[in-house]
């Protein structure tokens, strides 16, 4: 009996210099494989900005900067610059903005405020399930189903009334192909808002109850308390989310190059054919051979993208935290 | 034992018992009032007089349902589904519990001020207007003068007429509160509810509310929740006694604090339970 008692109580054989810990290997290795992980999302961002830089840089070498103001793209006579990519790209960008964003705020409000619980739901699931849909989808769905609806119904009067305007008759010119820079927009549309959407319901959610019934304390109707009260209070958050979806679009590819007529042309037209940085790249890639100045102006392209997608979060990153504060 | 109010407690008569009270006419009239929230029996047949251009208080544990007495006096329930008001609140003799009058209309003549400062995210001047305008049609000369007029009742007018363009959220706690209350006087309702007006300022933000309380009820009828028995018996003139639901006892606030008739009253207010 003593000697089992004796036997527990000294139980540690070894002197305590000497004693291992229980976690001495495995510990180690788990910490180390944490800090790969963290570093390689670094490694990997910093590699392909690297990559993309040095692949265009050749191109940015023989043209010069003029290469970012410059609209020729001519395969037959080597001459490139991205001006009308960039065009398209903002351009398609604004547009799916200035539609998805009216289109939000009514979501958005309606699930968080009006909305009866048993309707709440399937609309939430339902604009989730729209996030969800590959962009090739929305691809085919528009150019099969909204270009020829939009060449049929929707351009046409559209170009014969507001055409002839001064000034504003200059974005409905052109024939009615169906695709081009609108329809591609509209694509976008549907395609960032369920992002924006999410991003205003969180806001809007995060707006304190107590100032909402003070503000229908001093007997706010519905629309006043949200103009007056909820938007201005989730400002800053929403211009973010607006950002975050303006940067999905600029870089959406498949469904865009599918409408937006890939024609290399500047125009001010909503309904004019044009090109996105995205939608060139993703045609002219194949047609690129290795070492070719097309290929190393692709990159360029590429790299310009980069830049601006870049921009566009840095400030919807900075906004969304200013507000978070 | 729904309410144990005393059926032959006249209030206007105890009211007047005090020198500098003339009898006061019945403002808010609650009559067997019940509120649900969901299944929940949140208000238990309520039935008492809130007299006009008085302080009343009313007090009780938490969860007691003097809070929501209040939601109900301005329809704020309204916002919330599964949230239900039976019986009858007389306002100057019309019910405003149900859906007969706009909430809106009920609002505008029942303001309500909260236990936190809710200064909305812009100008002071602002604040003041954004009620205002939702009611009446003023031109600028006529809302400057709203704006001050509402400002010096609520006792800040000193301390925000250099800064009337700038956001209502740099002022202090105590400043925002008053400005919660100014906003509230702007849209000029006959009754003014505080909920817990002053569970979030210092001492001395807490002082001035009550003296602007006191200033007040010369031409708002006044009903405070409050968690602070000092308080109540300082600011109010009449105090009713909440407990689970039910309104235990109502009488000039002397009489609560110095000789309740319900012991469950004394048992409250000498800090025995709640």
């Amino acid at each position: 009996m003593d000697a089992t008692v004796d036997g527990m109580r000294t139980g540690s054989a070894l002197p305590i210099s000497e004693a291992k810990g229980t976690g001495a290997v495995s510990d180690p290795i788990f910490v180390g494989l944490l800090w790969a992980s963290g570093i390689f999302v670094l490694v990997l961002l910093g590699l392909i900005i690297a990559e993309l830089f040095m692949g265009g840089l050749p191109a940015l070498q023989h043209f010069g900067l003029e290469f970012v103001w410059s609209s020729a793209w001519n395969p037959v006579t080597e001459n490139y610059g991205a001006l009308v990519q960039i065009y398209g790209t903002l351009f398609s960008a604004v547009i799916a903005v200035v539609v998805a964003l009216p289109l939000s705020f009514g979501i958005a409000f309606f699930l968080t405020e009006i909305a009866p619980p048993a309707l709440k739901r399937p609309i939430g699931v339902a604009v989730q399930l729209l996030a969800a849909v590959p962009s090739i989808i929305f691809g085919m769905w528009g150019f099969f189903v909204i270009v020829p609806l939009m060449a049929a119904y929707v351009q046409p009067p559209l170009i014969d009334t507001f055409g002839q305007l001064p000034i504003i008759g200059l974005l409905f010119q052109g024939p009615p192909l169906g695709s081009g820079m609108f329809t591609a927009g509209l694509i976008l549309a549907v395609m960032i808002l369920p992002f924006i959407t999410a991003m205003f319901v969180e806001t809007l959610e995060s707006v304190p109850p107590m100032l909402k019934e003070s503000a229908y304390g001093v007997g706010g109707t519905t629309y006043e308390v949200y103009k007056n009260v909820s938007v201005p209070y989730g400002r800053t958050a929403m211009v973010g989310a607006v950002m975050l979806g303006l940067g999905r679009a600029l870089g959406e590819t498949m469904a865009v190059t599918f409408v937006i007529g890939n024609a290399n042309r500047l125009s001010a037209s909503l309904f004019a054919p044009g090109a996105t940085i995205a939608s060139t790249i993703a045609n002219e890639f194949p047609e690129a051979p290795i070492g070719s100045l097309k290929l190393t102006s692709l990159l360029q392209l590429g790299f310009i993208l980069f830049v601006i997608s870049f921009i566009v979060l840095a400030v919807s990153r900075a906004l969304v935290r200013s507000r978070m504060d | 034992m729904t309410s144990a109010v005393d059926p032959t407690f006249n209030l206007a008569s105890s009211v007047a018992a005090k020198p500098d009270a003339p009898v006061a006419p019945v403002k808010l009239k609650v009559e067997g009032l019940q509120f649900y929230y969901g299944q929940n029996h949140a208000l238990k047949n309520i039935n008492f007089d809130i007299p006009e251009k008085r302080v009343t208080a009313m007090i009780g544990p938490s969860g007691c349902g003097k809070s929501t007495l209040l939601r109900v006096f301005n329809r704020m329930y309204d916002l919330y589904p599964g949230q239900r008001a039976e019986g009858q609140v007389l306002f100057d003799g019309v019910n405003i519990v149900g859906k007969e009058l706009d909430s809106t209309v009920v609002r505008s003549r029942i303001g309500m001020v909260f236990q936190k400062p809710t200064p909305f995210p812009m100008s002071i001047y602002d604040n003041i207007a954004f009620g205002v305008r939702l009611h009446e049609k003023l031109n600028k000369a006529q809302m400057d003068e709203r704006v001050e007029w509402c400002l010096r009742k609520a006792a800040i007018w000193d301390e925000t007429k250099d800064r009337l363009n700038t956001s209502a959220l740099g002022m202090s706690g105590g400043q925002q509160q008053r400005l919660c209350i100014a906003r509230t006087i702007a849209v000029r309702p006959e009754v003014i509810l505080l909920d817990e007006p002053t569970s979030a300022l210092d001492p001395i933000s807490t002082s001035k509310i009550e003296d602007l309380i006191d200033e007040l009820k010369r031409e708002f009828t006044i009903v405070i929740v409050t968690h602070n028995m000092q308080q109540a018996a300082r600011c109010a003139d009449i105090t009713a006694f909440f407990y689970l639901g039910e309104l235990i006892e109502v009488a000039p606030s002397d009489v609560i604090f110095t000789n309740p008739k319900e012991i469950k009253t004394r048992d409250y207010i000498t800090g025995r339970f709640g």
